[in-house]
């Protein structure tokens, strides 16, 4: 059920405070743009913005620092073992 | 793609593979509880790779697995009534009720399906087709609960009368605390579910955390990321400790998603839930509240659930409990296969059974 690849967002319609009108993201699926419902997203986005979508709503909108966070935390585990070739690009 | 190709880098995953090895040094035993989750590990081939001592155990975490039976009956009764169409997400389709039959095999025979990819299609199919009633059947756990509960609310604003769902949603944490009270059943450790967790906060398993003594790391989908939850339970496991940590920062925070959780909590209310294998469990489910009963199925289509036995021969209950694997079933990869499913933890895509028959155990 849980798809884990974040979506672009295209273009945004609706007004975040009014449920009464139509919370819409187009996001960028491979090459096809697709309506998402926005009305359940925790953060409301920005073009350009990354959204976790779930049967056709968008439940999260990715923050970069958060993402950012958590790959630096993964490399830091992995780097445990494993000295890397170019030790300057780790954090 | 962004935020995807970095955390599926195989430079990643594989000195993450050699940490969780070198970090690994108690034996544990950890649910995984989500399907999703069951899939990944499966897909990726980590069953073989992991420490030996690490003992993985499926949980209850497949929507469709744990509707049952009875719910399944009653979805098919109401598609032999005349003028209903059900609008269904596809993994329901062939799931199979006390009967045998499912709704493919009544699609067969007549009665209208129809596959949707979120409920607001359903809603548009309503729209299209004023002279039936459109019967959506609500099954999923916190992640689809929200966007349900806004298509109503959109169906409520837009004042479209022939729609409703038929509510078999869900709620995670209960069933946890049913399974972990078993003393049959020995969990060190649990692999929290990814998107649930989105909705609910990393912050709603503290309580299992402390009550049962559990290590909990709730982590994302992919290899890299699945190791790194791994990794963490082994140190809290190594340490003694038992606190909830998160893995999957990009996607899940301490408090959840407020927003989704008010529009859950405005159209649905707890009820007592039946899960497949599982028996009832108390406040385990979702009702849609008294205010939108023109929404809801039982109440607009007078829907009686008549109690039902689970496919003869079939073991998904004891597999949902994570107390046998799915080649301890009699009927699996004979009777029972992908194509031609018994049960629905072969069904679905997330079941535990198809795991096992797609990837070999
Ligand atoms: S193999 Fe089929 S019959 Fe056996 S437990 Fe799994 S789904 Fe049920």
């Amino acid at each position: 059920m849980c798809l884990a690849v974040p979506m672009k967002v295209l273009e945004i319609q609706g007004d975040p405070d009014d449920f009464l009108s139509d919370q819409v993201a187009l996001v960028d699926i491979d090459g096809i743009s697709k309506e998402i419902r926005l009305d359940i997203v925790d953060r409301w986005p920005d073009v350009g913005d990354y959204l976790i979508i779930h049967a056709g709503f968008a439940i999260h909108t990715l923050e970069p620092e958060e993402a950012e966070e958590n790959i630096r935390l993964m490399q830091q585990m992995a780097a445990a073992t494993d000295i890397p070739d170019n030790p300057s690009e780790m954090p | 793609m962004k935020y995807l190709d970095e955390f599926r880098d195989e430079n990643l995953a594989a000195p993450l593979l050699q940490e969780l090895h070198r970090t690994f040094s108690k034996p544990f035993r950890v649910m995984e509880v989500c399907g999703t989750h069951t899939m990944s590990i499966f897909r990726n081939g980590l069953r073989s790779l992991l420490p030996k001592g690490l003992k993985l155990i499926s949980g209850p975490g497949c929507p469709v697995c744990v509707t049952s039976a009875a719910h399944i009956d009653a979805i098919l009764a109401i598609a032999e009534q005349t003028n209903m169409r059900i609008a269904l997400f596809g993994d329901l389709l062939r799931v199979p009720g006390s009967t045998g039959l499912s709704l493919a095999n009544g699609s067969a025979k007549g009665a209208k399906v129809d596959v949707v990819y979120s409920p607001m299609d359903a809603l548009e199919i309503a729209r299209s087709h004023p002279d039936e009633m459109i019967v959506f059947p609500g099954v999923g756990f916190e992640t689809t609960t929200p966007g349900i509960a806004a298509t109503i609310l959109a169906a409520d604003n837009c004042g479209i009368d022939n729609f409703t769902v038929f509510s078999t949603h869900k709620v995670m944490p209960p069933p946890l605390l049913a399974l972990l009270d078993d003393p049959d059943l020995k969990i060190d450790a649990l692999l929290c579910p990814g998107h649930v967790s989105t909705i609910i906060g990393a912050s709603a398993y503290v309580p299992l955390a402390e009550t049962y003594k559990l290590a909990c790391v709730v982590g994302g989908f992919e290899s890299a990321d699945i190791l790194q939850a791994m990794i963490m339970l082994a140190k809290q496991i190594n340490r003694g400790e038992s606190k909830v940590e998160n893995a999957y920062t990009r996607a899940v925070r301490w408090e959840g998603n407020r927003r989704a959780q008010q529009m859950t909590a405005a159209i649905f209310e707890p009820v007592d839930m039946e899960w497949r294998g599982l028996g009832y469990i108390p406040q385990s489910g979702l009702g849609i509240r008294s205010k939108y009963k023109h929404y809801d199925a039982v109440t607009r289509l007078g829907i009686n659930l008549i109690p039902a036995a689970e496919p003869k021969g079939c073991l998904c209950g004891e597999i949902l409990k994570g107390k046998k694997e799915p080649p301890a079933c009699p009927l699996y990869g004979k009777r029972c296969t992908p194509g031609t499913p018994v049960g629905p933890c072969m069904v679905s895509s997330e079941g535990t059974c198809a795991a096992f028959y797609t990837y070999g155990g």
